[in-house]
């Protein structure tokens, strides 16, 4: 338990909490890309280092933007700053409450699991660009594919089916 | 307790706030960075299940991480342009209306 | 390695391919998705030419006549899953009947589909159902084997409901779906406890597989907690996916209603090929099921053998008792199929792999073609499928009448015919069955019984006079039977099927004809071949073990159904479609029993079907109610009283309002609010039962 994992676990918390709690959704969006580099660097001071990095580029870079996006193109409608939960809230975070309960108990009272203390070990980009290229080419394709899939489905989606639409939907 | 458990019970954590997320807040777009953040959980458990693990020279946890990751990034894209979707269609947002599939 | 062996593979590849390829074609892809199905269906058929040469070459030179293919596909923990195929005498023979059969009925379907709309899918689904069939057939594991398996229930399922509009249809793909899925739960069971025993799927691995000596050896020396046999307890489970597919009591619903699927899917599914899969799959795993403790050298037979044996002849007879009083031409051939499928199951309980297999080889070919024939005539009569309104057509469809005629005089057994020979060898094998003789009694009525009610359909279809007349042909448009594809061809004139529905006939009734003398006792070519055992000429065989008594007897018994039949149907002809039949006034009461099938569906309907309403009724509302509102009570005491009043205040609300007419529309609300649509609530569900799975693991684990 070194301070540097203390410090990061303090930065992923806070930043991610925020993003669940307060109340404008432009300032949630900044807090999670806080939580986001805390998480990216606790992966990094675990010796993942790619990872690390993807985790910056793909949540950080894009997934926060494009939230932040969606949100200043849907914002317009949404007035009702007050009611920013939803009525379910009390039910909602004593269920999110017992599953951290349970989960922490799993994890506390697993003995069984106890983890083999190793050397740091090596994951330079190189041998993570090997593995992917040789033992998981499979699994890389197949994710390429699913990714072109999702944009041709993202855009379409997005699309305005019909130009008479917006007119239609403000009148 | 150990280093692993450090992280798992972090990992659980974020979890739980994506979860807590996922199911209060009215705002879609806040619901799917709350699944986001559990799948976040998720990653972090293979990523410290890797580092702590038998056999880390295998980098099978850093693998699924990045599969993760990737699946993850088409979900947003395609979650947040279905919320565009819906958004141009009923012109809100808020979940608590978007009830039409009502039984 | 042979090169046919490592790629076996292809054989059903390829009209999966072709599948495929005419699922992304559009409606109006006709000749492209037939062609690319019938051209797959060739070559396959010729690569199975290739691999049935192979097994000759490696048996002329006197080498081991199986040889496997086994790879890895996944592992998990330290195991290794392996999938693989085979390539023995029983897979050679069927893949050859298989894809010729199939080939024939591809060729016919375009001729009997040619005004269906939705010609493109049929060929999609007739390829993906082929490639599933020969996938069963080949593999070499029994994973890979029940999956197949499972892709040909869901093409049957996909076929039988082709014309989903009409309600009939829909009900009966449901209903071989459900009912073949009964049959499979044991059957998953069965391979789920045969893993966990010898840790291996594989058939044949070189001494490792779940067929060979050691493993089986293993099994046998294990008993279950009644004192069952392991190995007996497998094969029973195993038997029970057996009987779902092959239609065998008590699952043989599903087959007669299955009629409701074009004809060439009846000859399809009912004639080569999935029926037979059941028949297959007991051959496949014959080591299994005949293992037994008993001491060697001992004639005993395993109690497996022994229910496959009493199943088939309780089949047989059932089968061949009930289409005796059916009045659809589909529907007598359906329970005909019934019956014979019971004969193959009580050649393979009383006989081995031989005497049941070359059941099912020449089976497939003369039902097949009895199909085909009924197709032709229900094409040539516009689409009417009772017989009692059908007659003359002798004279107006001569090629169709010809090879119908042949097939019949097969599947009764006559003398020379290949039928003869196949039922013949099953009959004297249950003739010499050390348990008991009663199945030999069961299959000899039965054989009395399907000559019968041959010839009273032959009688009823081809001879006398035509009766249908243009008030039938008419009300044809609108009967609901009437096949779509067949609305078209309302003129009203019988008329012979064209080339390419008839050539077909012609090439099968050929084999319905000969290949009975690739078995026959003084040259048993097809035995031997399966039991890889030198074979020789010697027609003093017909002298000896008591072949020729039995043979005498059935050829009299065949003549004895057949005179009958002539007795009650041919010696005056019937002239009116109302008139009662022949065998009906003799004992009115019985006859309607038989018509009904025994009341079968109407015990299921009463019994089964039943409980399964309540069950689900019970479901629905424990659903509703309980754990639905288990989930919201506990929230609801715990943070705050206002959410519990409002629960409640709705429930009462809903109680009161139910009465009232005006109230209808706010408890439809009040009741919605446990399906409120609300993407939030339903991801609470899922939470709470992670909450309490990860609980109940932990339980478990400290325990």
């Amino acid at each position: 338990m070194t301070i540097s994992f203390l410090l990061l676990a303090a930065i992923t918390i806070i930043g991610t909490a925020a993003a669940m709690t307060l109340k404008n959704l432009v300032h949630c969006v900044l807090a999670l890309s806080l939580g986001l580099v805390g998480l990216a660097a606790l992966y990094m001071q675990l010796g993942a280092q790619f990872v690390g990095f993807t985790q910056i580029l793909v949540y950080v870079g894009a997934v926060a933007i494009l939230a932040a996006f969606a949100i200043m193109m849907t914002r317009s409608a949404d007035p009702a700053v007050s009611h920013v939960v939803s009525s379910f809230r009390a039910s909602g975070a004593l269920i999110a409450i017992l599953v951290f309960a349970v989960l922490a108990w799993a994890t506390i009272s697993g003995t069984s699991a106890q983890p083999i203390l190793t050397a740091a070990p090596e994951s330079s980009v190189g041998q993570v660009g090997a593995a992917l290229m040789h033992r998981f080419v499979l699994p890389l394709e197949v994710i390429g594919l699913l990714l072109t899939a999702a944009l041709i489905g993202a855009g379409i989606l997005a699309m305005d089916e019909h130009r008479g639409n917006q007119n239609r939907g403000t009148r | 307790m150990s280093q692993l458990s450090g992280y798992l019970l972090l990992s659980a954590f974020l979890f739980s706030i994506g979860l807590a997320g996922a199911l209060t807040r009215r705002n879609a777009i806040l619901v799917l960075i709350g699944i986001e953040l559990m799948l976040n959980a998720a990653n972090l458990n293979f990523i410290a299940f890797w580092r702590y693990g038998p056999h880390p020279e295998a980098l099978t946890g850093v693998m699924f991480a990045i599969f993760s990751i990737s699946v993850a990034a088409a979900e947003a894209a395609v979650g947040l342009s279905i919320i565009l979707a819906v958004y141009r269609h009923s012109r809100t947002t808020d979940l608590d209306k978007l009830n039409s599939m009502k039984g | 390695m042979n090169w046919i062996v490592e790629n076996l593979w292809l054989i059903p590849a390829l009209p999966l391919f072709a599948a495929g390829i005419s699922a992304l074609t559009k409606q109006k892809g006709r000749k492209l998705a037939a062609s690319l199905a019938i051209g797959s269906m060739g070559i396959s058929f010729l690569l199975a030419l290739c691999a049935f040469a192979h097994v000759l070459a490696l048996r002329s030179s006197g080498q081991a006549t199986q040889q496997f293919f086994n790879f890895p596909w996944f592992q998990f923990g330290n195991d290794w899953l392996s999938l693989g195929w085979v390539l023995n005498p029983l897979t050679a023979v069927m893949l050859v009947m298989v894809t010729f059969v199939g080939l024939l009925i591809f060729i016919f379907s375009v001729g009997y589909m040619e005004h269906d709309e939705n010609f493109t899918r049929f060929f999609c689904f007739l390829a993906l159902f082929a490639s599933a069939m020969l996938g069963v057939i080949i593999s070499n594991s029994l994973l890979l084997l029940f999956m197949c398996w499972e892709i040909v229930g869901l093409t049957s399922y996909l076929l039988i409901g082709f014309w989903y509009f009409k309600p009939s249809a829909a009900a009966a793909a449901k209903k071989a779906f459900i009912t073949t899925r009964i049959g499979d739960l044991p059957f998953f069971l069965g391979i789920v406890w045969l893993y966990s025993q010898t840790g291996t799927l594989l058939f044949y691995n070189n001494g490792a597989g779940a067929l060979e000596p050691a493993a089986i050896t293993h099994l046998l020396s294990q008993t279950t907690a009644t004192g069952m046999c392991v190995a007996t307890g497998i094969a029973l489970l195993i038997f029970c996916g057996a009987i779902g597919k092959s239609g065998q009591f008590p699952l043989h619903v599903w087959l007669p209603d299955a009629m409701e699927g074009p004809t060439p899917v009846s000859a399809l599914i009912h004639a080569a090929t999935m029926v037979a899969a059941g028949v297959f799959l007991v051959a496949r795993v014959y080591p299994l099921m005949s293992a037994h403790n008993g001491v060697a050298g001992v004639l005993t037979t395993s109690t497996a053998l022994q229910a496959v044996t009493w199943i088939g002849a309780i089949t047989a007879l059932f089968g061949s008792l009930v289409a005796v009083a059916q009045f659809d031409i589909k529907r007598i051939l359906a329970y005909s199929t019934v019956s014979q499928l019971g004969y193959m199951m009580m050649g393979l309980g009383v006989g081995g792999v031989a005497v049941g297999m070359f059941h099912l080889i020449t089976h497939a070919f003369f039902k097949a073609l009895l199909f085909l024939g009924a197709g032709s005539i229900i094409h040539g009569c516009s689409g009417e499928q009772d017989i009692r309104k059908m007659g003359g057509i002798r004279k107006l469809m001569p090629i169709t009448f010809a090879t119908y005629a042949i097939a019949m005089l097969a599947l009764c057994g006559f003398p020379l015919f290949s039928g003869f020979w196949s039922k013949d060898e099953i009959l004297h094998a249950a003739h010499h069955w050390n348990i008991s003789q009663l199945p030999y009694y069961m299959g000899a009525f039965a054989a009395l019984l399907t000559a019968f009610y041959m010839t009273r359909q032959v009688f009823y279809v081809f001879a006398g006079r035509s009766r249908l007349t243009q008030e039938t042909t008419d009300a044809s448009h609108t009967d609901p039977h009437a096949h779509a594809a067949d609305h078209h061809h309302g003129s009203g004139a019988i008329h012979e099927s064209p080339a390419v529905m008839t050539v077909p006939l012609a090439l099968l009734s050929v084999f319905a004809l000969l290949l009975g003398f690739f078995g026959t006792p003084a040259w048993p070519w097809f035995q031997s071949f399966l039991d890889d055992s030198p074979l020789a000429v010697n027609f003093g065989a017909f002298g000896e073990g008591g072949i020729l008594p039995v043979m005498l007897i059935s050829s009299l018994i065949v003549f004895l159904g057949l005179g009958l039949g002539w007795y009650f149907y041919g010696r005056r002809p019937i002239v009116s479609a109302e008139a009662p039949d022949a065998v009906g006034k003799l004992s009115p009461s019985i006859f309607t029993v038989l018509g009904h099938a025994f009341y079968f569906d109407a015990l299921y309907a009463a019994t089964f079907i039943r409980l399964n309403t309540l069950l689900s009724k019970i479901s629905d509302w424990l659903d509703r109610w309980v754990w639905n509102g288990a989930v919201k009570t506990i929230t609801s005491l715990v943070f705050g009283f206002a959410h519990l009043d409002n629960f409640l205040d709705t429930h009462v609300v809903n109680s009161g309002f139910d009465e009232g007419c005006e109230g209808v529309s706010l408890s439809g609300q009040v009741l919605s609010r446990l399906q409120a649509g609300r993407v939030q609530g339903y991801l609470k569900i899922v939470a709470g039962a992670l909450i309490v799975f990860t609980i109940l693991l932990l339980w478990k684990a400290r325990a």
